[in-house]
């Protein structure tokens, strides 16, 4: 190219009208913005203040924005209504912490292999590995069922946490696109001063992929913590309930007797209880989650 | 290419030996969850679908008369297809159509767009559970706050849930809402196409429909295909959120097939015939997701000269 010359033109490229336009569409865009945020964020505005409500406010046509006076105390008075501190030790300690434990570990090791060594197949057993995520839960549920059922397994968190310790798809894709990105003379160099496959995993690749490693163990978490089907169909005894589990324990116990005061203030007040902790890893995660669901859109 | 080494029986020479070993104990873990978790289920998930089987008795053959009977003779299967189909089709492209849009919003030159994004992103992880419980009270006909605006501005309320004609469409409100990971995937999708090609559309004189049209849309199919089928894939699958909010009512409005699944194996114990009908679905997915990557090539745009 030679040397760009200005044409004539470009002095008045801006016309005034493209420029009001211009600053009309910008505001459109904005009321849009805020119109939509206002919608999104409502359902949980709604939760929140519902849940400092008493009946006589949850009733009332015109709706109350503000509830005056604000019963904070529904909060503990739900919590303790069922044993939600002992569902939040079952999800915590039995299913999330294993689960994510297993999930991060194994997808790892599995994404590894899938990534940094170049072996006859791999490509095609990658591919089938992927393929497997369109195999709908349904098809493995009711043989899955069976099986843990006869290894005694019912009621108890090991259907839910053991096959995490063998990898899940999902992340073994995330983990290997991660894993993809760092340059190969790291291990070439590793390889010369004679370290094995192992080392360069544990030692190397795993101390650089921090942050891919933390997107998987937040979304293994928040899997966790969020599942229902899952313990639906393994947990029975409500001393092993999860949280979910007891959410719908709770409302149960207000279809059977319409007449049990506060059900939707204490169904509120548990529902923003569970929901503050996703809230708190959010806020400061955000940015990991961004890039992480960025991540599997690629390619 | 390495050179075959005489000796070596498969023609692989000692190292790439070595690495097929390695690579093989490094993906171990899901070979054999693979095996254990997939496809003996799946063989099994089969091989009980020609059977009557109760949990409490042996399965007894009986051959094709689960998949029969259900064509023939279960009027619900036709039901629940048709709800499913009616869902699917509409809330999996009603969801990338909406994420495309709010994406392309997000990406344009924009005061707090992490802000806005965080906001639309975040329904996407909260527990399904309080999804539920949440808009199953606000959507109540009587003092959910929907129909108590409705009724303060002295409109008629909406049955949202109650009424069968509108239970779908509700749910694909919902499910619109809780879109996020779809946004956040188009987002990255829309940043990533080159900025010369924007600047040099300008130069020629394009606005910007055009713009949006003739560049932006065209570089960002393969992700539209990704979430498309992604889309489809869900919403096929979709069980927690119709099972907590409506359970398949009213009058069986928003029964879909994973609900009627689940029932008859965990409420009727028909475990055969709950196999025949995960079967069903998984060839409906596959079947589904190969059309729509046959058709893709014909809509998708893959960008073979950068890189």
């Amino acid at each position: 190219m030679t040397a760009t010359v200005k044409s004539p033109t470009s002095v008045q490229y801006h016309p005034r009208r493209q420029r009001i336009s211009g600053k009309l569409f910008s505001l459109l865009k904005y009321v849009v913005l805020i119109v939509l945020s206002i919608s999104f964020v409502l359902p949980f505005y709604w939760m929140f203040v519902s849940a400092l409500k008493d009946d006589s406010q949850v009733y009332t046509v015109p709706p109350i924005w503000v509830p005056d006076p604000a019963y904070w105390n529904n909060f503990y008075d739900a919590w303790v209504s069922q044993p939600f501190t002992l569902y939040l030790f079952n999800t915590v300690f039995k299913y999330a912490i294993p689960y994510t434990i297993g999930t991060v570990l194994a997808s790892a090791i599995v994404a590894y292999g899938f990534s940094r060594i170049r072996w006859r197949g791999r490509d095609a057993l990658f591919f089938l590995c992927l393929a497997t995520m369109m195999v709908p839960f349904q098809v493995t549920m009711v043989p899955l069922f069976m099986i843990f059922k006869q290894f005694g397994w019912l009621n108890t968190y090991l259907p839910l946490v053991v096959p995490a310790f063998f990898g899940t798809p999902f992340f073994i894709f995330m983990l290997r696109q991660f894993f993809l990105t760092i340059p190969q003379d790291i291990s070439d160099a590793a390889y010369i001063d004679g370290a094995n496959e192992v080392d360069i995993l544990f030692r190397i690749i795993l101390p650089l992929s921090k942050p891919a490693l933390t997107v998987v163990a937040l979304f293994a978490f928040i899997n966790a913590w969020n599942d229902y089907l899952g313990p639906l169909i393994y947990i029975n005894d409500a001393h092993e309930f999860v949280l979910s589990l007891g959410v719908e324990a709770l409302r149960a116990t207000f279809s059977y007797n319409s007449t049990v005061a506060n059900a939707y203030p204490y169904l509120m007040a548990v529902s923003t209880i569970i929901v503050l902790p996703i809230v708190i890893i959010f806020f400061f995660g955000q940015k990991m989650f961004i890039e992480g669901i960025s991540m599997t859109g690629i390619k | 290419m390495a050179t075959a080494q005489p000796g070596t029986k498969s023609g692989m020479t000692r190292s790439e030996r070595r690495r097929l070993i390695q690579g093989l104990l490094f993906i171990s873990p899901w070979l054999i969850g693979f095996l254990l978790f997939t496809i003996y289920p799946l063989a099994s998930s089969l091989y009980y679908s020609f059977t009557r089987y109760d949990l409490l008795r042996d399965p007894v053959f009986i051959g094709m008369r689960n998949y029969t009977s259900l064509v023939t003779t279960d009027s619900m299967f036709w039901v629940v297809i048709y709800n499913t189909l009616f869902y699917v089709l509409l809330a999996a492209p009603a969801g990338v159509v909406s994420a495309f849009l709010m994406a392309a919003l997000l990406n344009t030159k924009l005061m707090g767009r992490p802000f806005f994004r965080a906001v639309f992103f975040f329904p996407a992880i909260i527990p399904t559970i309080v999804t539920a419980v949440v808009w199953q009270f606000l959507l109540n006909v009587q003092f959910g706050l929907f129909n108590s605006i409705l009724q303060g501005l002295q409109l008629p309320t909406i049955p949202f849930l109650s009424n069968p004609a509108y239970a779908k469409p509700s749910l694909v409100m919902i499910y619109i809402w809780a879109q996020g990971n779809a946004i956040v995937i188009f987002l990255a999708a829309l940043q990533d196409v080159p900025r010369q090609l924007y600047e040099a559309a300008e130069v020629d004189g394009a606005r910007a429909w055009h713009k949006f049209r003739h560049i932006t849309i065209p570089l960002t199919t393969p992700v539209i295909l990704f979430n498309l089928i992604m889309g489809f894939i869900y919403a096929f699958q979709e069980f927690t959120l119709p099972w907590l909010l409506t359970g398949g009512g009213p009058a069986n409005a928003t029964e879909f097939y994973t609900i009627y699944l689940y029932r008859n194996a965990f409420q009727f114990l028909r475990m055969g015939k709950a196999s025949a009908l995960a079967w069903i679905l998984f060839i409906i997915i596959v079947v589904f997701t190969a059309v729509l990557f046959k058709t893709s090539a014909r809509w998708v745009f893959y960008n073979t000269e950068t890189e």
